[in-house]
């Protein structure tokens, strides 16, 4: 007997078997005893670590807010007014900013460097965001934001009063070292990587021996060479201007420690992948820029920016040669007698100027792995 | 026929080989760094005979002229300059081991403070890191250096311990007055290190060939810390103690750190261990929690816990690192000369002003930094390899 379906026996029903969107796990509700019991006082030892802690923050924390905004000063050209606050002199700052920020550029040409900073500045941010990773957005921008920068900086043409690099100072002086040092290091941090890995003796030997001298001695050491026996290298009636001879010291001493970071990527990349690009018949140079490179580049991304980042950091060395840089002319107005007391908030805010860079940049660099090792967990 | 041996013949023209190409290349290369090189020698030359500038290192012998705030060894303006770049280098030497030790001190701490549980304690440690990591070296010389040229003076010194006096001339405290018995003290206590040393190898020894346990860290300890004591009893126990006392506008008795050495210290240590704490943080958490916890499963004690499992495989991460870092903050106490601390750099730069010297001043004190980085990185590898992987 057939079984005898579509009459007595219900439709079956024909669903469509729809997924539901997939939903977070359940958050687990901590009340705030519950976390203070767990990440305060777990235990007794964490317990009384805790409650010191507490009250040392505490008693320090009044303190400062005390100082730092309670009793501050914050405006005042009459540097008496500071001397009989109780708490911090803000007016300094607010006295000060225009030869710190600028050092000893002509005041009235001040506003050339604020529009030099906007322009750089948005270009860099420009240049991190990966919108912009496109040759035809990349190379046009930098071309005119150097430009816009240097007519700014040097001035010359269009009615702009001539200033020379040796006037420069402040915020912008530490931007132009900075620049200078990461453009010019990082092609000659590549050669040398590469030709620390190279089979070729002498190649080797010449980078090695290049490499080691220049992180076995302090940066001033460099400076020194670069301001005191650099002229004696060359020839009579040849001088090279003195920010520029600091620039490349700086950019040769950046690039031999960038070229350890990056010797380091090149021997991650597994045997094979040489091999291969040999195999395809690709030259050493097409090799290197098409296949390993961009690899080995990847790979110690962290390395890299946190020299970028010492670079930046660095180039507050040239306080000893006197460059005027944001630091180097912190420091020389604080030699004003009326002022000098208040350092404390003037070194405070330069401070805050090179950790507000420096903590961006660190902060992108984790971003911009997060980006790189999407889809690939190595 | 005749078109393919044509084409192999150039194939195999010698210019295509590697081989012969490298050669040229290394030759090129050689050629340019010989003729660079004399290239510059001839230029340096020819200016130095211009300003008549006699090269060689005949001025070290002469007298320097110029005297040194403080230094480890005898010296005075009457003193040759070769002289002052030893007091130059001994400075430089005496802030970098003492900055070494505080660093490590500090940057241990804090990076055991960020990997805490405690959510307070954490937060403070990563708070301090990252403050004093994104500030410059520079800043933090200049900074302390000018707080303490900003401290009481010695008549309304800060005095946080009795005896112990801190003022814009510098740090003061107690010495034990000097007494012949306190070298013996010091040999005594290297024998005793040496001798808890070879008992702990000992014992280690013992216990791999029979099973048997032999407790050597606290009888090492002991050894340590009696071998002095007993020494200073049987000297007859001196207890006299030179303490600083305020007379007149300055304080007598004691010992001193000068300001400037300091306000070098203070800056180096906190930047450098900043590094150094992240250097840690990074080594512990590089030890997989299924080692903790194998580790506690077989009923290891929390202290042999750390002793015997992390601490072995955290230091493999931690050590060369660090050693980088021991060698930046021995180049960074070249920034003593920002703020008047006699160091290499300080004395060097001196020297170059007073004599004109420029090249030679500056080749001596970058071989002197070459020859203390890698004797410092000798040794850093030797301990490395000490605990490094070994494989079988």
């Amino acid at each position: 007997m057939l079984a005898r379906t579509g009459e007595d026996s219900p439709p079956i029903e024909r669903t469509a078997f729809v997924q539901k969107s997939s939903e977070p796990p359940p958050i687990e509700k901590i009340g705030a005893l519950r976390w203070m019991r767990q990440n305060l006082f777990s235990s007794p030892f964490n317990s009384a670590l805790s409650l010191v802690t507490i009250g040392l923050v505490v008693y320090w924390g009044v303190g400062f807010i005390k100082w730092g905004i309670l009793d501050a000063v914050w405006y005042t050209p009459d540097h008496e007014v500071c001397r009989a606050a109780a708490g911090a002199c803000w007016a300094v700052i607010a006295e000060k900013h225009r030869p710190m920020l600028f050092g000893v550029y002509p005041y009235a040409e001040h506003w050339r460097l604020i529009i030099a900073l906007v322009v750089y500045l948005s270009t860099v941010t420009a240049t991190l965001t990966p919108y912009c990773w496109k040759r035809s957005i990349l190379i046009p921008l930098w071309t005119v934001s150097l430009a816009v920068t240097g007519v700014m900086l040097w001035g010359g043409v269009f009615g702009l009063t001539y200033v020379d690099s040796a006037q420069w100072g402040g915020l912008p002086l530490t931007m132009v070292l900075f620049t200078g040092t990461v453009v010019i290091g990082f092609p000659i941090a590549i050669l040398l990587a590469l030709g620390r890995r190279s089979q070729l003796p002498a190649v080797k030997a010449v980078s090695v021996t290049l490499i080691e001298s220049m992180r076995g001695v302090p940066l001033i050491t460099i400076l020194f060479v670069a301001v005191n026996v650099f002229p004696l290298f060359l020839p009579e009636g040849l001088e090279i201007d003195k920010m520029l001879r600091v620039v490349v010291g700086m950019a040769i001493f950046f690039a031999c420690y960038q070229a350890e970071v990056i010797r380091g990527g090149l021997q991650a990349i597994p045997r094979g992948q040489y091999e291969a690009a040999e195999a395809l018949g690709l030259g050493y140079w097409r090799m290197m820029v098409k296949i390993i490179l961009p690899q080995a580049l990847r790979i110690c991304l962290p390395g890299i920016v946190n020299h970028i980042i010492a670079a930046l950091k660095n180039t507050s060395f040239v306080l000893i040669i006197g460059l005027f840089d944001i630091l180097t002319a912190t420091t020389a107005v604080m030699q004003d007698p009326l002022w000098r007391r208040f350092f404390v908030e003037a070194y405070l805010f330069v401070a805050a100027v090179y950790f507000i860079f420096c903590f961006a940049l660190s902060k992108y660099s984790q971003r911009v792995e997060l980006w790189l090792n999407e889809g690939r967990r190595f | 026929m005749a078109a393919f041996e044509a084409s192999r013949k150039s194939d195999t023209s010698i210019f295509n080989s590697l081989a012969f190409r490298g050669v040229v290349y290394q030759v090129l290369l050689a050629v340019g760094v010989v003729l660079l090189g004399w290239y510059l020698y001839y230029n340096t030359n020819a200016n130095l005979e211009r300003q008549g500038i006699a090269t060689g290192f005949d001025f070290l012998g002469e007298r320097a002229g110029f005297s040194i705030g403080e230094s480890l060894i005898p010296f005075d303006s009457a003193n040759s300059y070769g002289r002052a770049l030893v007091v130059g280098i001994f400075n430089t030497l005496y802030v970098a081991a003492f900055g070494i030790v505080l660093a490590t001190i500090l940057g241990v701490f804090m990076g055991i403070a960020r990997v805490s549980t405690n959510w307070l304690i954490s937060k403070l440690a990563s708070g301090y890191v990252e403050v004093c990591r994104n500030v410059p070296v520079v800043l933090h010389v200049i900074f302390w250096a000018s707080v303490i040229r900003m401290l009481p003076p010695p008549r309304e010194a800060l005095s946080p311990f009795a005896g112990f006096f801190i003022t814009n001339r510098g740090v003061i405290y107690p010495i034990p007055v000097e007494s012949p018995v306190y070298p013996w003290v010091g040999a005594a206590l290297v024998a005793g290190i040496v001798l808890a040393t070879l008992f702990a190898r000992w014992a280690s020894r013992r216990r791999e060939q029979t099973g048997q346990y032999v407790p050597s860290f606290l009888p090492g300890l002991g050894i340590v810390l009696g071998l002095p004591l007993l020494t200073w009893l049987a000297g007859g126990a001196p207890i006299d103690w030179s303490v600083p006392a305020l007379r007149g506008f300055n304080f007598q008795g004691g010992a001193s750190l000068t300001p400037e050495f300091v306000g070098l210290l203070v800056g180096i240590t906190i930047y450098t261990g900043a590094f150094i704490a992240e250097i840690v943080r990074a080594g512990i958490q590089s030890v997989p929690h299924g080692q903790i916890e194998a580790a506690r499963a077989v009923g290891l004690r929390p202290g042999l816990v750390m002793r015997l499992v992390i601490l072995p495989q955290a230091l493999r991460v931690i050590v060369p690192p660090t050693t980088s870092q021991y060698l930046s903050l021995t180049k960074n106490s070249s920034l003593g000369v920002l703020i008047g601390y006699p160091d290499l750099v300080n004395v060097g730069n001196t020297t170059l002003n007073q004599t004109g010297q420029a090249l030679e001043a500056i080749a001596i004190m970058m071989t002197v930094y070459l020859m203390i980085s890698l004797t410092i990185s000798l040794f850093m590898n030797v301990y490395n390899r000490l605990v490094a992987i070994r494989e079988r």
